[in-house]
């Protein structure tokens, strides 16, 4: 393979992550959810989350998770549609996406780090 | 021999409203004409009386008649349609038709698109059969209860008529995505038995404006006139090249 990616195969693999993060989001998004709704039960407090999360690992990697999973397939949407509804193509809004993921990622990773 | 007149059947006395797109590639409007509406009558019927009788200067396209070659389709009160095998009866809108070219393809003239771009594509999707064995000499023994050759049998009855081509949206967004029919007849190639060069097939529509471009949202098969369904197949096409991709053969 040269170096650089064909364009068809950055497609093929771009379309491979975006199924697998949806495979991940799916039950991260109902546990989320699942999580949400049993929280709000006794009334919604900063403290109350904190006491939950703080230390824990496992809601630490859930979380982690779920933030790059989401920064992966948002990004991928997102240039689709910019390609198709704006005519934008190239290398301009690979780069664009790119950029949107790597946001996400820093302050999806900032929000989990703060929270455990 | 002569043609047979598409108003010698019986006639009746009711008049049929159909608006006619007239123009070319950089301008047109619909024209109204007034047709006779008769029994068994078909929007290719009604188009070819206009010709006929009331405007000769009107331009379209027909061949078979007979839902065979694929030539007539155009775009029947907003939908994409092959004409010869339209009735009139299953379109009409209270006693009016609206006739369009079809979308997604230039004008030519009228009624009749430059189609060129939509055969393009099956050249571009590499859509040519590569025979396993080349100078058959022998018969292929193909199953005929094989998964693959089901899928392929699915597929094949694509007349050309770029229905589905004008269906789908997916080609307005994008003029360069090949388009449901061009990955469909892919998808028969991929599982034809007889076919030596899947990965390669595979390879012509794993690209940017390949299979991965179809939102699946099928309007191709819902217009198809012969009932296939090229969202089935441009589906089948992602999962060979996802399972290609993964082992590292694209
Ligand atoms: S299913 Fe795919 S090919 Fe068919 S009309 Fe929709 S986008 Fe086009
Ligand atoms: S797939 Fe159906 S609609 Fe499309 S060109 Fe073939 S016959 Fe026509
Ligand atoms: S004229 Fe041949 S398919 Fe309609």
């Amino acid at each position: 393979m040269k170096l650089g990616v064909r364009d068809g195969r950055l497609e093929v693999w771009l379309f491979i992550v975006q199924r697998l993060t949806a495979m991940v989001l799916g039950p991260l998004v109902i546990v989320h959810l699942a999580t949400m709704i049993y929280a709000i039960q006794g009334g919604l407090s900063a403290v109350e989350i904190m006491g939950r999360t703080q230390g824990s690992l496992v809601w630490g990697l859930v979380y982690g998770l779920f933030v790059t999973a989401a920064a992966f397939h948002g990004a991928i949407g997102l240039r689709q549609i910019a390609r198709e509804a704006l005519q934008w193509r190239g290398m301009t809004v690979n780069v664009a996406a790119l950029i949107f993921c790597l946001g996400i990622l820093c302050l999806g990773y900032q929000a989990v780090w703060a929270l455990v | 021999m002569s043609e047979p007149e598409p108003q010698s059947e019986t006639q009746s006395n009711r008049m049929l409203t159909v608006d006619i797109w007239r123009g070319d590639a950089e301008d047109g409007a619909f024209q109204t004409y007034e047709v006779p509406q008769m029994e068994s009558q078909t929007v290719l019927d009604v188009v070819t009386y206009i010709q006929r009788k009331l405007d000769p200067s009107l331009s379209y396209r027909f061949s078979c008649r007979v839902g065979m070659c694929g030539s007539c389709a155009m775009t029947v009160n907003g939908k994409p349609r092959w004409t010869c095998r339209s009735h009139v009866d299953s379109v009409v809108e209270n006693g009016r038709i609206q006739v369009a070219p079809l979308r997604n393809m230039p004008v030519i003239k009228d009624l009749a698109t430059d189609m060129s771009v939509f055969f393009d594509k099956w050249q571009k999707s590499k859509s040519q059969f590569v025979p396993t064995d080349g100078d058959a000499s022998e018969f292929a023994v193909v199953d005929p209860t094989s998964k693959e050759r089901k899928a392929a049998s699915a597929g094949i009855e694509c007349i050309g008529c770029g229905v589905c081509y004008a269906a789908c949206d997916v080609v307005e967004w994008n003029p360069d995505y090949l388009g449901p029919a061009a990955l469909n007849r892919a998808w028969t190639l991929v599982n034809d038995s007889r076919d030596g060069d899947a990965e390669g097939h595979l390879r012509a529509v794993a690209t940017d404006a390949g299979c991965h471009a179809c939102h699946s949202h099928q309007s191709c098969a819902r217009n198809c006139p012969t009932s296939l369904n090229p969202t089935a197949s441009i589906a089948g096409l992602k999962r060979k090249v996802f399972a290609a991709a993964l082992k590292g053969r694209l």
